[in-house]
């Protein structure tokens, strides 16, 4: 499965739908696109173009647009924002998503709809501005206290990255839930040929939004709940919202699986690294295949474990230290052997590195299967 | 002494509570000054006959509660972010009244970025500074704003400024910013302090419908558990200690200039 589109071979090339487009840029003119009302950023290398082209078309648009004073003003103005029911997107990289980890919080505690993309680089700390996928913990772990998680959709290309954004703002709003798209820095520089194809999810009815109590009761968007048996009764709400999206959002695509004996397991730009490797093993006689997981949370526990039923093994490919590892480990509750190659700091892996670890996991698995 | 009705005289109301402040009784402490506050903004805001289209941003600390007290459209933001969730408001709903209701611990510590950066644009948003000079929900600690020498629980011999640092006079130094169009200083610690706290909060009412910037009325007030006073006690502390600390009053007033007064 793939998202950008093929064009026909004889289709006329003056109809032009394709455009060469920055990652960055192609997330946030897909925002606009889908109907954002407001957009709010801080400056932060990998994903300054976002903020740079939303401050440029936003405005043009007659929509909102603030340079906040930092994560925290930018993450809290789009609160604000969204608690009047409006379309908001606010973007990050990796240290300012920390600064937005405790309103994510209230925004879930408080079911304030919004989605937050985090272009990830190398930490921690300040880490690099070279590409990472080592927020994966924060991100599907609910990002900030508490009990609670938030739905993760992880795009693999720039236009996958577009259709995904409208996918983010209809579960945002269909759940009353923040959504975060967790892209990388490649994702966010890399420029490429995207069809101009853009999606604008209907409206909810949004029978909770501020608006001024006029001819109503007044409306409270808050997450405190100071009697114990009041807050557990609203998690206990939280949960069963999130069981609904366990049920309902789980996406994943695979790629030449269908006479697999070894998968590897990636999301992201790891995901492309694997898409090469793969070829290559391939080339050599190695029956592998990529299962790619696109919701990181709700995790594609179920699709892996059936995979389980036909593979020898898996390799888990991050640009990490291993942090899917464990919901991949946890999916297969020991099933098949889980082998893991990873690179941190910015750097990527290679092809190569990546079929010398299918290699090893072949030999740990048995030996060639051919 | 017995009063004797005419029968031919309708019965007249000499007095009724606001329509804006909820019927039910307060959870705040005894003597606490937030309750003056909360009543003034509801009358305020019923006067201007802004109630339909207020949204109100509650902050964190003991006056979160104001949206049980205010029938007003509320959002909670996170400790000191009010400025900026308000801010966020402010962009997408050109029509609402924006407020936010703040403490000291909120406004002059945790949330100094985004009060003096909302103030800084000049947002058209109308901030309330409820300042206590101490922490009331956590227990009675040390606030930015509380007075030199005055003990809290972290600062049991009284504050030091050589460790502490002196009191933090934030509405003057947010005066300075040219995007605050009106500054003003009340207090709640008699009937005449709150007569002129209702004005200052009726004019910062109306530079925000007027557009003319952002406005702050910060309002000393007590905290008679937190200072461990009697609420009598308190108030004459509020006027004989406090007050000569944050002199009430209006601080800046870029209106008048604008109207070349």
């Amino acid at each position: 499965m793939t998202a950008v589109a093929e064009r026909p071979a004889d289709a006329p090339l003056a109809r032009r739908t394709r455009v060469l487009r920055k990652g960055n840029e192609a997330i946030a003119e897909a925002a606009i696109r889908a109907g954002c009302d407001a957009y709010f950023g801080y400056p932060i290398t990998p994903q300054a173009e976002l903020l740079e082209w939303m401050a440029r078309r936003m405005p043009q648009e007659g929509r909102a647009f603030v340079q906040a004073e930092s994560e925290l003003g930018a993450i809290n103005m789009g609160l604000g924002a969204a608690a009047c029911g409006k379309r908001v997107l606010v973007s990050s990289s990796s240290p300012g998503m920390s600064l937005m980890a405790e309103a994510m919080s209230y925004m879930a505690g408080s079911e304030v709809p919004i989605v937050v993309v985090n272009v990830m680089r190398g930490g921690p700390g300040l880490g690099s501005i070279g590409p990472g996928q080592g927020d994966y913990w924060q991100a599907t772990r609910g990002h900030g206290h508490g009990d609670y998680r938030v739905p993760v959709l992880a795009p693999s290309s720039i236009g996958e990255a577009m259709d995904l954004v409208a996918t983010s703002f209809e579960i945002a709003e269909k759940y009353r839930t923040p959504v975060i798209l967790l892209a990388d820095g490649i994702l966010g520089q890399a420029m490429e040929p995207v069809e101009e194809t853009y999606r604008t999810p209907p409206r909810q009815d949004a029978d909770w939004a501020l608006s001024g109590a006029d001819g109503r009761p007044p409306r409270v968007v808050k997450s405190l709940h100071l009697k114990p048996e009041a807050l557990e009764q609203h998690n206990r709400h939280l949960r069963a919202k999130e069981a609904a999206i366990r049920d309902a959002e789980v996406r994943w695509a695979g790629e030449r699986l269908e006479d697999a004996d070894l998968a590897i397991v990636a999301y992201g730009t790891a995901a492309r690294v694997a898409r090469t490797a793969i070829a290559r093993a391939r080339d050599s006689g190695m029956r592998a295949g990529l299962f790619r997981p696109i919701s990181l949370w709700p995790f594609p526990d179920d699709a892996l474990r059936t995979l389980a039923r036909q593979v020898r093994g898996f390799l888990v490919l991050e640009m990490s230290a291993g942090q899917m590892l464990d919901d991949v480990r946890l999916a297969l509750e020991g099933a098949r052997p889980v082998a893991f190659h990873g690179r941190t700091g910015g750097m990527v892996p290679t092809p190569g590195e990546v079929v010398a670890a299918l290699h090893r996991l072949e030999t740990r698995t048995g030996g060639p299967a051919r | 002494m017995t009063v004797e009705t005419p029968v031919d005289e309708a019965p007249r109301i000499l007095y009724a509570p606001p329509e804006l402040l909820a019927d039910r009784s307060t959870t705040y402490c005894p003597g606490c000054g937030h309750g003056v506050v909360h009543r003034l903004v509801a009358e305020v805001l019923g006067e201007l006959g802004l109630g339909p289209r207020t949204i109100a941003v509650a902050p964190v600390g003991c006056s979160v509660f104001a949206y049980d007290f205010l029938e007003l459209d509320f959002v909670e933001a996170p400790h000191g972010r009010a400025p900026a969730v308000a801010t966020g408001i402010r962009r997408v709903m050109p029509d609402a009244f924006v407020l936010t209701y703040q403490g000291d611990g909120d406004l002059a510590a945790i949330g100094t970025g985004e009060i003096v950066h909302a103030a800084a644009r000049g947002e058209a948003i109308t901030a309330v500074f409820v300042n206590n000079g101490i922490y009331g929900m956590t227990g009675g600690q040390m606030a930015p704003t509380t007075l030199v020498g005055q003990k809290t629980t972290s600062c049991p011999n009284g504050r030091d400024p050589a460790l502490a640092g002196a009191p933090i006079p934030m509405t003057e130094m947010l005066a300075v910013l040219p995007g605050v169009a009106y500054a003003a200083r009340g207090s709640v610690a008699d009937a005449s302090a709150i007569g002129r706290t209702k004005q200052y909060l009726k004019k910062a009412c109306q530079v925000q419908l007027d557009r003319a910037g952002f406005a702050i009325v910060e309002v000393l007030s007590n905290c008679p558990v937190g200072w461990g006073m009697t609420p009598v006690e308190s108030i004459a502390h509020l006027r004989d200690d406090v007050a000569p600390v944050y002199p009430p009053g209006v601080i800046v007033d870029r209106t008048a200039a604008a109207r070349g007064g």
